[in-house]
């Protein structure tokens, strides 16, 4: 059993991380930090059922998420799991050449890479459907293990590994979109599929 | 592409991930060794996913913090 006087001393630190889900989440400034904050309460109060030694920064993003699917979008639908396209892997690295021609060194396909700004990398993540996008922040944002985001997100692991493999190959379809709009990417290199 | 470079395509995220047993893992480590295509696409992913983590942060607003700290002092003294 935690001592709830230690809690600000233990969780504040996590505030930035969480923050930034909250704002791919909600998708909004003031909704994100209303978030943040109601998951803050909500744990501090919760604090004395958490046992200490265990991962607390996991324990507070099952807060925060649980926080965001009662309050945020209770009014809107739940999306299906079929909402995305099924897509290969490898999506973004085929289509700027990879895999089928040789290359050497740090590739051309790599300096592409250093080209997305931030803006187009939170755009990429936020349009995910939403049960992607929560998988792809706590694996590749966070680098939760497959065992945690499966806790956080209360899902057997089977489905964090869909929804996170299969969030990540859609993102890299809209980085790959991005990167055609801005012309890092050939119109030749994407005609591939 | 060999059956071992689709292998390889298939586990490109299990592998990652860090979520292989030891005997896969060192699988696909020795063709990463003996095969550059599948390496370089490796290499690729695993850049990708360093940019995702670096250019998806954000600054938490200094009143936020403030905020935060005022709720959880207000619950505190309530609760004593």
């Amino acid at each position: 059993m935690a001592d709830q006087a230690k809690f600000s001393e233990l969780a504040m630190e996590y505030m930035p991380s969480l923050y930034t889900a909250a704002l791919r989440m909600t998708r909004n400034p003031a909704d994100a930090e209303d978030l943040v904050q109601e998951t803050y309460l909500k744990a501090y109060r919760a604090f004395n059922g958490f046992t200490e030694g265990t991962n607390l920064k996991a324990w507070l993003y099952r807060i925060l998420t649980n926080t965001y699917i009662n309050a945020y979008r209770a009014k809107k639908r739940r999306p299906e799991e079929s909402d995305i396209d099924d897509l290969e892997n490898f999506y973004l690295y085929r289509r700027l050449g990879g895999l089928e021609g040789a290359s050497a060194g740090r590739s051309a396909e790599d300096e592409v890479l250093d080209h997305f700004t931030e803006t187009e990398v939170k755009e990429a993540i936020e349009a995910l459907p939403e049960q992607f996008r929560m998988a792809v922040l706590l694996g590749d944002v966070e680098g939760f293990s497959y065992k945690e985001i499966a806790e956080i997100l209360d899902v057997p692991i089977g489905t964090v590994m869909s929804r996170l493999h299969r969030g990540r190959r859609a993102l890299q379809k809209r980085l790959y979109e991005f990167g055609r709009q801005r012309g890092l990417v050939s119109e030749r290199e994407g005609t591939h599929g | 592409m060999d059956e071992h470079c689709i292998e390889a395509v298939e586990l490109l995220y299990h592998y990652l991930d860090g979520e292989l047993t030891d005997e896969r893992r060192s699988l696909i480590q020795h063709h990463l060794d003996d095969c550059p295509p599948c390496f370089e696409a490796y290499d690729f992913e695993a850049e990708l996913r360093i940019i995702v983590r670096q250019k998806c942060r954000d600054r938490v607003p200094e009143a936020l913090v403030l905020r935060v700290a005022a709720a959880l002092r207000q619950v505190e003294t309530a609760s004593e």
